[in-house]
């Protein structure tokens, strides 16, 4: 090209202008008024609008985002409770019981408080957290890892918040097991079905090869009932499931009322069960 | 022609084994229609009979894919009788036993549909 370098001074400063002035004009426009940090262009600004939509979806009342509060305290007073929960689970879903450990299947069960909440280690642990235990599940976060990591849109969020599994589409890769911190997700290493004692007709078996965990029971959800979980705890509201995007809901009551942690919240899966210490 | 002692009966033994799938299986079970049993206590099935016979797949992809992707457990009205969107729930509570319905078609047709993998079969 024969050109001057005055020339070549110009068209580079007036496309400089441009692709800055630009960009911030382009993210301005798509993500209108609520942009905090205007001026800087490219990546900074995209990450600013991707963290604006993130708070607003998890506020926004107009969406259902369904969440659970665990009270320890209540697991600690009544022993029993633990395996209620669990059985109410496992036989409703009809969750295989292997003999060996490692082929395990587990949607909602019974833990220590250090393997549920490693993040926060004490050598000097109060009597009752070190020695009772406390039921952990698919903590069904607003920034799912898993739903991230799956190749096939198996695992997916729906539309009331809830993580959900369609076992016609897993292919059982287990990625989302890799992917989830907080290990709520089962393999079937083996077919289930001789090992689904008094099965549940109405709610399907999965099949060996599919990675299974908790729904929160969207089919009982979905017609309007509980959690099989929380209706095993009847009245004693150790597990209290609600929706957490509707400001008058009781389990928005109950947040504001106690004070309670989550796991590994460090890693920002903006998880919705939340824990009464 | 030349080596026609090895020929002809060759063409033969290849005719016979290239029409296998024609006479092998003649006679039997397989050769008659099926007949599936049908329910006594209902008339109709969600969808007229030829509709139902030709599509039933394809409705209950249909019916997997907004109940559980779409959470759309709406349910539906046939004569009067609000049915839901489920295989176990609509269609075994009516075609109770799948050896006797859903099994003799597709034996005859060869089909092994996946259902019964993780959809529990009606104890028999």
């Amino acid at each position: 090209m024969d050109t001057n370098r005055r020339n070549f001074l110009k068209v580079a400063g007036i496309s400089t202008l441009a692709t800055l002035g630009g960009t911030v004009v382009v993210e301005r426009l798509v993500t209108g008024s609520n942009l905090a940090h205007a001026s800087a262009p490219g990546g900074h600004a995209a990450e600013g609008a991707a963290h604006a939509p993130a708070h607003e979806a998890a506020q926004d009342p107009s969406v259902n985002r369904y969440g659970m509060v665990i009270d320890i305290r209540k697991f600690q007073q009544d022993p029993s409770l633990g395996e209620k929960v669990v059985n109410a689970c496992h036989t409703t879903h009809n969750v295989p019981k292997f003999p060996d450990k490692k082929d395990e299947i587990k949607w909602i069960w019974m833990t220590h408080f250090e393997n549920a909440f490693p993040e926060q280690p004490n050598i000097y642990r109060d009597t009752a957290t070190g020695t009772h235990q406390l039921p952990i599940l698919c903590n069904h976060c607003d920034q799912p890892p898993c739903v991230r990591a799956c190749p096939t849109k198996a695992t997916f969020r729906n539309k009331d918040g809830i993580v959900m599994m369609d076992y016609h589409r897993c292919i059982g890769c287990r990625f989302c097991m890799a992917a989830c911190p907080y290990g709520s997700r089962s393999f079937n290493w083996r077919d289930p079905e001789a090992f689904v004692k008094d099965p549940n007709y109405v709610y399907p078996r999965r099949m060996r090869g599919v990675v299974e965990k908790c729904n929160f029971c969207d089919e009982r959800v979905g017609s309007g009932k509980l959690p099989a979980c929380v209706e095993a705890c009847s009245d004693s509201k150790a597990i209290v499931f609600g929706n957490l995007n509707d400001p008058n809901s009781e389990i928005r009551k109950i947040l504001k009322e106690h004070h309670t942690i989550q796991r590994n919240p460090a890693l920002g899966t903006l998880p919705s069960v939340f824990y009464i210490v | 022609m030349y080596d026609s002692g090895k020929i002809i009966p060759g063409l033969i033994v290849f005719v016979l084994l290239i029409t296998i799938p024609i006479w092998y299986n003649r006679g039997g079970a397989v050769s008659e229609p099926p007949k599936p049993v049908l329910p006594k206590d209902a008339k109709t099935c969600v969808l007229p009979a030829a509709e139902i016979r030709a599509n039933h797949m394809k409705l209950l992809n249909v019916w997997r894919d907004e109940v559980l992707r779409d959470g759309d457990r709406s349910t539906f009205e046939i004569e009067g009788k609000r049915y839901q969107k489920s295989l176990m729930m609509t269609c075994m509570k009516c075609h109770t036993s799948k050896k006797q319905f859903c099994d003799t078609c597709h034996t005859y047709a060869s089909v092994k549909p996946y259902c019964w993998d993780c959809h529990i079969a009606p104890v028999e």
